[in-house]
């Protein structure tokens, strides 16, 4: 068996601008994921982490093809499913899930949770009835809610228990692989360690896959056996979860992970932050050759040119693909750069 | 939502047995405390009441809906007898008791008023679900075909209708369902297309649910609040329209009673008879009000920010 179970390959997710009244023409496109190439094997829990808008969310529904793809394949336990007709993406659907974000916009507050969780038992026509309801109290017992709360609503449910809810939806129809779009963002800190630690034991009792995105970069290196840094609708740096957080060789993976906090104070205090300057370039627009350069301290011409490739730099392990001419040294301070 | 709001944080998971309570039910308990929605149902049952028992109603007042009473019910001079005993209401210019016809005329608002406004709101809610959800394309035919239905001079159409087709019950609710469902079609329409952004419908999808499912089990049930207010003062307006119809003589056709065609028929009487205008006009104006107020109280109900009225 292969063992790769997801396998992206130049993904593109563009999204058109139209402008006019009646006979709309295109006048652009935000380029939110531009040409994203990634693996994902089979019982990992491959990060994605970037800023607000530099299209991970995007990506999350390239995969489980909420979105259709511009361009580009997705490949998912050997077949091609990024052209696939609604119909034959059925079978698919059971095998891809996906945890949302907001937990409080991603459960239909006109529903009953038993009804909400029972959902994909009845759209795929495995279990009727009481049978029904018994599996659906089964999962809720297995996601730690009480299963008595089987007719109670969703507005009756604290943020934390509610993502719980939206973890044992996913889970009903036993899937291969959960993309998690920031699933633990919109919750306390107190809650966060609780879901975590839920997904966690999840992925060991069923040898789940985990897509898991997010922008807070302590909770990804927690979860996650490898990471992808996304800049612009680009991966721009990948590599096992340690490697990556020791020694960061992209300099946006690097002021990326020098503006996250730290919790001894001692330590934060020493530390050196690369301030970037600017805003982030708008998507529909992005700059050619390097997409970071007009923020980046060590743009060179090169860098307006030509765009780097995704590869492993000199040094690095083959694991470890850096897209920048001019990767960030060992022992180099791009602070004072 | 406040239904939690309302406990104590820590005994929501002490409390047994556990049952939630649903966001209608909350609506309705809110419903029962209002005082004037209370009235307006009472009166409005009360009516569906005499709508019913209207044969045995006349039974007890001895006299048929388009029965002429030619000794006690019209003056030597041939004019309308005024309220009396005989007569509690008195009678119309051919010597009908008029009670007896208002009770019968209560027949023909209803069924025209409800039965329009519900196939109003059937015709709305399908379409302005797909409209709002089956995409661009579909939704520029239906908002336009929506667009022209509202731009029609309603009452001038009504009319020329009615006439082509000849006037009956059945005919008068098509009518008037066919120029009321393009205002319910585009509240759905809105609210469809604010609906099926949310994150649950995208739930759904990634769960591979199918549009219909979708359409039926995830939007709608979100767009029952509206649409129950909706129908509620949907009602009075199909009930006034229907008088206007046979007021202009292309509804109900006489002898048989409606309150329209009477209060048409008093027109000349009303300076020596001003029962025979003012008490089918009484009831038409009680029922509208009845059914407004109630269709307000309905609103309120299902608005969990509105105070509670009436404790």
């Amino acid at each position: 068996m292969d063992d790769v179970l997801l396998r992206l390959s130049g993904v593109v997710k563009h999204f058109p601008i139209r402008q006019g009244i009646l006979l709309k023409h295109r006048i652009g496109s935000v380029q939110a994921v531009d040409g994203v190439s990634l693996e994902v094997r089979r019982g990992e829990t491959l990060g994605i982490v970037g800023e607000t808008g530099c299209g991970k969310s995007t990506l999350a529904r390239c995969i489980t093809r909420l979105h259709t793809l511009t361009a580009g394949t997705v490949t998912f336990d050997g077949e091609d499913i990024s052209t696939l007709s609604r119909r034959r993406l059925r079978p698919v659907r059971r095998e891809i899930q996906m945890i949302f974000q907001d937990p409080y916009g991603s459960l239909n507050p006109r529903r009953r949770v038993g009804s909400i969780i029972g959902d994909p038992f009845a759209i795929h026509g495995l279990a009727d009835g009481l049978e029904r309801k018994r599996k659906v109290q089964e999962l809720m017992e297995l996601v730690g809610l009480n299963p008595e709360h089987y007719n109670r609503f969703p507005a009756e449910f604290s943020g934390g228990q509610r993502q719980r809810i939206g973890v044992a939806r996913a889970l009903a129809v036993r899937p291969k692989l959960i993309v998690c779009d920031e699933p633990v963002s919109a919750l306390d800190v107190s809650i966060q360690a609780q879901i975590i630690n839920l997904l966690e034991g999840l992925q060991a009792d069923f040898g789940l896959t985990y897509v898991f995105i997010a922008h807070d970069l302590s909770v990804v290196e927690h979860v996650s056996d490898r990471v992808a840094v996304m800049y612009l609708g680009k991966v721009v740096e990948l590599a096992e979860a340690d490697q990556l957080y020791g020694g960061p060789r992209h300099p946006y993976a690097a002021a990326l992970l020098s503006a996250a906090s730290v919790p001894d104070p001692d330590l934060a205090d020493r530390r050196e932050r690369i301030i970037l300057t600017g805003d982030v370039p708008s998507p529909v627009d992005p700059p050619a050759g390097c997409r970071f350069h007009p923020r980046c301290p060590k743009a060179r011409d090169r860098c307006r040119i030509e765009e780097p490739g995704l590869v492993a730099r000199d040094g690095d392990p083959a694991a470890h693909l850096t897209a920048c001419h001019f990767p960030v040294e060992a022992g180099e301070n791009l602070a004072r750069a | 939502m406040s239904t939690t709001d309302r406990r104590p944080a820590l005994a929501v998971d002490t409390v047994a047995p556990v049952e939630g309570r649903s966001p209608w039910r909350l609506a309705w308990d809110r419903l029962r405390r209002d005082r004037v929605a209370v009235a307006c149902a009472a009166f409005i049952v009360l009516l569906v009441l005499v709508a019913i028992l209207a044969d045995p109603i006349s039974k007890l007042i001895g006299y048929g809906p388009t029965q002429q009473d030619r000794t006690g019910g019209i003056t030597p001079d041939g004019l309308p007898t005024p309220p009396s005993l005989h007569h509690l209401l008195g009678t119309d210019n051919l010597g009908r008791d008029i009670l007896v016809r208002i009770v019968y005329g209560s027949r023909v608002s209803l069924a025209v008023g409800v039965g329009a406004a519900v196939a109003a709101v059937v015709i709305g809610v399908v379409v302005g679900l797909c409209a709002g959800y089956l995409g661009p394309a579909v939704d520029s035919v239906l908002a336009r075909l929506m667009d022209v239905v509202l731009s029609f001079p309603f009452l001038l159409f009504a009319i020329a209708l009615v006439t082509v087709a000849g006037p009956s019950e059945l005919i008068e609710i098509a009518v008037i369902a066919f120029f009321s469902w393009a205002a319910v079609g585009r509240i759905v329409r809105g609210q469809t297309l604010a609906i099926r952004e949310k994150e649950y419908v995208e739930a759904a999808r990634s769960l591979g649910a199918g549009d219909l499912r979708i359409m039926f089990v995830d939007v709608l049930p979100n767009l029952v609040a509206p649409v129950i207010v909706y129908t509620t003062l949907l009602i009075p307006v199909s009930i006034v329209f229907e008088a206007t119809l046979s007021y202009l003589g292309v509804g109900i056709i006489p002898p048989t009673p409606s309150w329209g065609n009477m209060i048409s028929d008093a027109q000349g009487f009303y300076q020596v008879a001003w029962w025979f205008l003012v008490f089918p006009g009484v009831a038409l104006v009680l029922t509208t009000l009845a059914f407004n107020l109630l269709g307000d109280s309905v609103r309120d109900a299902l608005d969990p920010r509105t105070e509670i009225r009436g404790r």
